[in-house]
């Protein structure tokens, strides 16, 4: 990428072209028949990785670190850490 | 289903489990799109502004590390200026910009009466240079430059009382907040940007490396802060501190020791023997403030 | 155009507020006070549009204008000594955020001692900032490099800020006749300040990237180059300046150089003095000629070697001084010729600092001592003129 005048960036959310999911060694999984729903993962997400999807909330595992607040919040013990695989 | 825009995007570099993210998410989804941003240098710029990359879906300027305030003030006098003032401006600081290099910056902008609503998202420490003390950094916490060992007992000092000092400077609003408490902390950012003039909001923000404990407990170390009374959740309306409105009381208190053991920065309090004169101390400290701000503890 | 008899703070307040900033952060510094005075006073009578923001700081004063600036407005604020050393570290980012932010100096000397008198120490230590830098001899300068600050930095090719600088006291505080250009000759001269780019939440962009090794060097050539691009943007300004109000700017001004031996580098209000005093030694049959340097940054060597290359000999006047080696125009000048096979002598005479008069029988010295310099040989390449011994 060309550098611009100033260093400024005109390309918004552009951090998006570097994948953090890379520095995850447990990830998060979702037991949807347990979830109730109530997005608190979502809110609580430092990466701003999960996503409302009608059967329930989408984890991008592309941006997830695994840090594992989803899973450790969950009123409904409906995410576990599982250990990554690559 | 539709997906409201995130305004902090994913790829930034914060580490695993690190809450200002989560905060500048809660802040920038109640402040929305219309909103400018400045920061400071710290571990949120580092982390969000790498060239060629910007985690940044909202305007942003970083400029230096003492001055997000003054930035700020720049920047909502030109928007008045040039017919654009129905712009939010919030301006987010570290503890370090705001606490200690910011605060005479941050000082001449409450007292100018700027309508901005600045952000001290305090973890406490100096964490992006590796864990410094700061003077936001609590009695007996241990950091790099307060290390504790055979003569100390970590940080000398008392956290230095930053929201009372924004308050006296008689602005419209000012608030603490903490990521585990979110409709709080919403609520707060609303009443803060509908004010006219300056706002202070003063947001802990659990930091996994700098505190030393496990990246997916972040959201519950903010939350033993709040159920210890170490941070209080409150809120005030003009310079009186008599008027401070508490907005979270725990059912019943715990006690400090709960939150203090929790962290590696005050494992020696715990070993290689406990001391229960720190913790006392810690505790004291604690049920003294609480007392002042008219609250008493169940037991 | 009005006729007024004016301190250079008010020129250059004038200056700025035909101008129509937009925002005008400042903070009060001794000799520069009045420009913020002024412009409180034309703001509070409803001559003026535009903004104070009454700062806690001169760094606060710069972070303001970053701000402001980067939201689109023109922005101006005027500093001194001290108050522009405070301001350093966002003086770099001003420039390499390529904000066009002009700053009127009232150039002073440097603590300690504490002194409130002229030298040129703040601006000339600033040197490295990246921002162009014009000095004024006298007050109509003072308000014209104003003006002409503006229409140079915001142009597209440069987008660099800018200080203006008049001599403490010497010209601050001293009040001279000044030519005032109508408003309207003023606007079609400085159109309104468009950035293409700047904080606006219709197209959110990010100022302030974080630059690592990877790309810090090119931002930083890139920077460079457009000061080097303001050269010939400052010789159209220059031009164009003269045809619409008529009076002559040029980054240097030689007088009765063509034939000279020895010609004399000054900066700012000596430089009426140097050509009096060029005058008296031609007058006694010397052959000397001087040079008044109005553009310190970008540098202008070309048109330094022109006017200068076929002196025996250049000295050069600083009124400042980088201990340890001399004085910094000295360097900057020497530079210039190194690479020559054959160039004049360079010489270096460090003088009026802290608001030590410079007069006549200084120049007087300043020749002799160059001439004896020429047939001796060089003892001392660096001198300091009218140093009283006695009390050392």
């Amino acid at each position: 990428m060309k550098i611009t005048i100033g260093a400024i960036n005109d390309k918004p959310g552009s951090s998006k072209n570097y994948k953090t999911g890379s520095w995850r060694t447990l990830k998060p999984v979702i037991n949807l028949e347990k979830c109730k729903k109530c997005w608190l993962c979502k809110q609580l997400c430092p990466e701003g990785c999960i996503t409302k999807k009608e059967e329930g909330p989408q984890i991008n595992y592309d941006y997830c670190k695994g840090c594992g607040i989803c899973a450790h919040e969950c009123t409904f013990d409906a995410i576990i850490m599982e250990l990554e695989e690559r | 289903m539709t997906e409201e825009k995130e305004l902090f995007a994913c790829g930034h570099r914060a580490c695993a489990g690190c809450s200002e993210p989560i905060a500048v998410r809660m802040i920038l989804e109640e402040a929305g799109p219309n909103t400018i941003g400045t920061i400071c240098t710290g571990c949120l710029e580092v982390v969000s502004t790498g060239w060629p990359e910007t985690a940044w879906e909202i305007p942003l300027i970083h400029a230096a590390f003492e001055n997000s305030a003054s930035v700020a003030s720049g920047v909502e006098v030109a928007l008045r200026q040039l017919g654009r003032d129905d712009t939010h401006v919030i301006a987010f600081a570290g503890d370090g910009g705001t606490f200690d290099i910011g605060l005479q910056a941050l000082s001449g902008m409450l007292e100018r009466g700027h309508k901005i609503l600045y952000v001290c998202l305090d973890n406490e420490a100096y964490m992006n240079t590796g864990i410094q003390r700061c003077s936001s950094t609590p009695l007996g916490t241990s950091t790099t430059t307060s290390p504790a060992g055979t003569y100390s007992i970590g940080e000398d000092r008392q956290k230095k009382p930053i929201g009372a000092i924004c308050a006296a400077h008689c602005i419209p609003y000012t608030a603490t907040a903490t990521i585990a408490y979110p409709q709080d902390l919403k609520k707060k950012v609303r009443k803060a940007l509908a004010v006219n003039g300056p706002s202070f909001l003063h947001v802990l923000v659990p930091c996994p490396t700098g505190w030393r404990f496990s990246s997916e407990e972040t959201v519950e170390l903010a939350r033993l802060a709040v159920e210890t009374g170490i941070f209080v959740l409150w809120e005030l309306e003009g310079g009186n501190l008599q008027n401070i409105k508490v907005t979270k009381k725990p059912k019943t208190w715990r006690p400090v020791e709960d939150y203090l053991k929790q962290q590696g920065r005050y494992k020696h309090l715990f070993k290689p023997k406990k001391r229960q004169d720190v913790i006392e101390k810690i505790q004291q400290d604690v049920d003294q403030k609480l007392i002042e701000l008219g609250i008493t503890k169940e037991t | 155009m009005t006729k007024m008899t004016i301190m250079g703070n008010m020129a250059t307040a004038l200056g700025a507020k035909l101008c129509r900033p937009h925002v005008i952060p400042a903070y009060p510094i001794t000799p520069s006070t009045l420009f913020p005075e002024k412009i409180s006073e034309f703001i509070a009578n409803g001559e003026m549009d535009g903004e104070m923001i009454r700062v806690e700081s001169e760094h606060s004063a710069m972070s303001a204008a970053i701000g402001a600036s980067a939201t689109g407005a023109r922005v101006c604020t005027a500093s001194a000594s001290q108050g522009i050393a405070l301001m350093h570290e966002m003086l770099f980012i001003a420039s390499g955020m390529r904000l066009p932010i002009v700053m009127a100096v009232g150039n002073r000397a440097l603590s300690a001692p504490i002194n409130i008198w002229c030298d040129h120490q703040d601006t000339i230590s600033e040197r490295d900032v990246g921002w162009l830098q014009f000095y004024a001899e006298k007050n109509q300068e003072g308000l014209d490099l104003m003006i002409l600050a503006f229409k140079i930095c915001e142009d597209k090719r440069v987008l660099l800020p800018g200080m203006v600088g008049i001599d403490a006291f010497v010209l601050t505080h001293t009040v001279e006749g000044v030519d005032v250009p109508d408003q309207k000759l003023v606007d079609d001269f400085l159109p309104p300040y468009k950035p293409e780019k700047y904080l606006d939440a219709r197209t959110p962009i990010t100022f302030g990237s974080f630059g690592t090794p990877e790309f810090y060097q090119e931002f930083k050539y890139a920077q460079v180059k457009a000061m080097e691009e303001s050269e010939k943007v400052i010789d159209e300004a220059f031009r164009e300046y003269k045809k619409v109000f008529g009076r002559t700017y040029q980054k240097i001004t030689p007088y009765r150089c063509e034939d000279a031996d020895m010609v004399i580098l000054t900066l700012g209000s000596m430089s009426g003095t140097a050509r009096a005093a060029v005058d008296i030694l031609r007058e006694e049959g010397k052959k000397a000629g001087c040079i008044k340097m109005t553009v310190y940054r970008p540098f202008p060597g070309k048109e330094l070697i022109d006017v200068s290359k076929n002196a025996k000999v250049i000295a050069v006047l600083d009124r400042d001084i980088t201990p340890g080696l001399g004085g910094a125009l000295y360097a900057d000048v020497a530079a210039q010729f190194v690479n020559r096979t054959a160039h004049p002598v360079i010489l270096n005479y460090i003088l009026g600092l802290g608001g030590r008069d410079i007069v006549i029988n200084d120049f007087k010295e300043i020749y002799d001592k160059s001439h004896q310099a020429l047939e001796k040989g060089i003892q001392n390449p660096v001198e300091w003129i009218n140093l009283n011994k006695e009390i050392l």
